[in-house]
């Protein structure tokens, strides 16, 4: 593993204001030793794409509570795609029904969490699953 | 208390003699706790205010009945600002819905008045709330998601369908469009023949906790105040019966807020609103201040929110008349709606989520809220099905008709605990808005992140005490099954995008373009000038200019503001 921190871009996509989740993790992700981007709200998913590849972090953190997750968090995968950054782990949490999930995991989501998920239950996630590149 | 003198509330044999059987009683808690440990060492409301094991006449013995308390219709109004209570009439049962295209919520309107609600709510989808249209690039998949997606007044016209605004009052959660939507509303109402002062309702229009919490922004908050102010001073002349902005708590709690955050920043956020039109417009306070509304939150923790809501009427009475040096009563009254809390209710064993409504909304109703959402037991998922809306719509009714609540005015006044912690949160809440006045006003500590931050604290503490466990959430924490009870969702498909853009298309290709840029134009040069915005807003959403067109004239004039990713 390489001696540096894990990156993590923590991101509002679309319209949504609903930021307690989003601004929570940050702080956890910060505490449990990552280095953490949030880009605040209203970003469109070239905008989140575009930071995470300039900011080469090795996790983006979606969070949606507006029910426009099956737009924007397959479009933030695309788009890191597209720009040859398909090795970002991209993440997703919020208001997600459970029927959304297979849509997402197979649109390339790693993995969603939803209201209930403990803090420490998603950071272990995080170290389980994701290597420093 | 804040002011006047000690010891007025008991004469001092009662105090000796309670103080004797007190410290009885703690001897006996002694040995009890002894023998058997209490379940935990701290014992707090769910904004972690410390709570004793029991409050006495000790605890409120600096209280003037007088001065603190009272009857209803008296100053300070904690009892409330109406003398007869609930009995002249209920709360407004107020149910907040939106959904998809105009039409859909029209129909889901009818269904609410139909079912015994007695006022309009809005809920307009993400869209509409920045002020973008349908289908611009910002707004792609989000339209009608959240609540009703208005692009033009056409839309307008087709919510308000059948609805007669000159009896039906309709609230607007809208905010930094409210100018904008609130245009369309009066617009609709010369069409059906109704005039402005006979229509009646509210706009949320409430930009700094926008700031603060919800982070629905366009314009950086000086302009977003001015806005404000015209709406204020428009209303004030010419729409006697709007209120025109619902200074909210709602959002700064659910944000994560504690309690007395909410309290204190509300009430702060109504001072900067007031001192900026009597600065900006120069209008006399009582020209504008009765119509000013609040709107709390009603979360989990019973007697803190029944607190919360008497300390408010208190302390804003105290800052019409002594701040601002209102006279006219009507200033003085803090009259407010309130939605139980969205934070509160779990996506887990979901039907646990309609009690916690109903205790919430019981709390409401006994700090003397004048109008009440209660949530759906679904809103953690998903807008509110038929069937849900309606359980929440009948819990108000319940309570309203069938508990005895209703009965009384301010039943719990006078109890130790409830005076004793009532004045508590309203002490905390000024130490907040006299470090607010130091600092400069709201728009300075905003810019300077100061409520942001301590909103933040507060969320990440819960959090962490959800972790671990050292506060509750059944289904959540504890009580845990892991089965999911199914409930049935309101989906709202993907094609309501596609037919409105259509919808708007339409619009675009008949209406008189040259009228568009015109009115369009004749904004553009008010705001430059500084005019009040408000008659050039009318003018221009009538030749059917959509939200974002005459939104972006404000972005072009006043700058957008983003978000500071404070966490």
């Amino acid at each position: 593993m390489a001696d540096r921190k894990l990156r993590i871009m923590v991101a509002k996509p679309g319209l949504d204001g609903h930021d307690r989740g989003a601004r929570v993790l940050a702080r956890c992700f910060r505490d449990a030793g990552f280095e953490v981007i949030y880009t605040g709200c209203h970003q469109t998913p070239e905008q989140i794409a575009a930071s995470a590849v300039q900011e080469d972090v090795d996790v983006v953190g979606l969070s949606c509570l507006s029910g426009a997750h099956r737009y924007l968090f397959p479009r933030v995968v695309e788009l890191l795609k597209a720009a040859d950054a398909g090795d970002i782990t991209v993440i997703g949490g919020g208001v997600i029904p459970d029927h959304d999930f297979e849509m997402l995991y197979d649109a390339g989501i790693k993995a969603v969490f939803t209201p209930g998920a403990s803090l420490d239950s998603i950071v272990q996630w995080i170290h389980d699953n994701v290597e420093i590149q | 208390m804040r002011e006047g003198e000690d010891g007025v509330y008991f004469d001092k044999d009662l105090l000796t003699q309670s103080s004797q059987l007190r410290k009885k009683w703690e001897d006996e808690v002694k040995k009890a706790v002894s023998k058997s440990p209490d379940q935990k060492e701290r014992w707090s409301t769910v904004s972690d205010l410390e709570v004793n094991r029991i409050y006495g006449p000790e605890d409120i013995h600096d209280t003037d009945f007088a001065r603190d308390i009272g009857y209803p219709g008296q100053f300070p109004y904690l009892r409330g600002n109406q003398v007869t209570g609930y009995r002249g009439r209920y709360w407004t049962f107020r149910m907040f819905s939106g959904m998809g295209s105009a039409k859909d919520t029209n129909q889901r309107w009818h269904m609410l008045l139909k079912q015994g609600q007695t006022g309009l709510s809005t809920a307009f989808d993400f869209p509409t709330l920045m002020g973008y249209d349908t289908g611009d690039p910002k707004a792609r998949g989000e339209c009608g998601k959240c609540g009703v997606a208005i692009d033009t007044l056409e839309d307008f016209m087709q919510l308000v369908e059948g609805i007669p605004l000159d009896t039906i009052t309709t609230s607007m959660t809208i905010n930094p469009p409210a100018s904008v939507l609130w245009a369309m509303y009066c617009a609709a109402a010369e069409i059906q023949g109704v005039p402005l002062t006979k229509i009646g309702g509210t706009i949320q229009n409430d930009m700094l906790k926008e700031f603060i919490a919800q982070k629905t922004f366009m314009c950086p908050p000086e302009p977003s105040v001015k806005i404000i102010s015209d709406t204020v001073e428009f209303g004030a002349k010419f729409v006697p019966r709007w209120n025109t902005i619902s200074i909210s708590g709602y959002h700064i709690r659910e944000a994560g807020s504690t309690a007395v955050q909410e309290l204190a920043f509300t009430l702060r956020d109504g001072i900067e609103y007031v001192e900026d039109v009597i600065r900006r417009k120069g209008l006399d306070v009582d020209a504008f201040a009765p119509r000013l509304s609040f709107f709390f939150n009603s979360h989990i923790d019973f007697f803190e929110e029944i607190c919360k809501m008497r300390a408010a009427r208190r302390i804003w009475a105290k800052v019409m008349r002594d701040r601002f040096k209102a006279k006219d009563e009507r200033s003085w009254w803090l009259r407010f709606h309130t939605q139980t809390a969205g934070c509160s209710l779990t996506a887990q064993q979901p039907y646990n989520n309609v009690i916690r409504t109903a205790v919430e909304a019981l709390a409401a109703v006994l700090g003397g809220t004048q109008s009440l959402h209660t949530n759906s037991l679904d809103e953690v998922w998903c807008l509110p099905t038929e069937h849900a809306a309606e359980i929440a719509l009948r819990t108000q009714h319940i309570i309203a008709e069938e508990t005895g609540v209703a009965n009384t005015i301010d039943p719990l006044a006078g109890s130790y605990f409830i005076e004793s912690l009532t004045n508590k949160m309203e002490e905390e809440a000024w130490e907040y808005i006299e470090k607010i006045d130091e600092m400069g006003g709201m728009v300075t500590a905003i810019e300077k992140g100061f409520p942001q931050m301590e909103i933040a604290d507060a969320a990440y503490k819960y959090q962490r005490q959800l972790d671990s466990k050292e506060k509750i959430m059944v289904g959540v924490n504890k009580y845990v099954t892991g089965e999911e009870q199914e409930i049935p969702f309101l989906d709202i498909e993907d094609r309501v995008e596609k037919e409105q853009m259509d919808r708007l298309e339409a619009v675009r290709r008949k209406r008189d373009s040259k009228a568009v840029t015109r009115s369009l134009d004749d904004l553009r040069n008010a705001c430059t000038r500084g005019d009040n915005v408000m008659p050039y807003c009318i003018e221009a959403v009538k030749t059917l200019a959509s939200l974002q067109e005459v939104c972006d004239v404000y972005r072009e004039v006043y700058g957008e503001y983003s978000d500071p990713a404070i966490y």
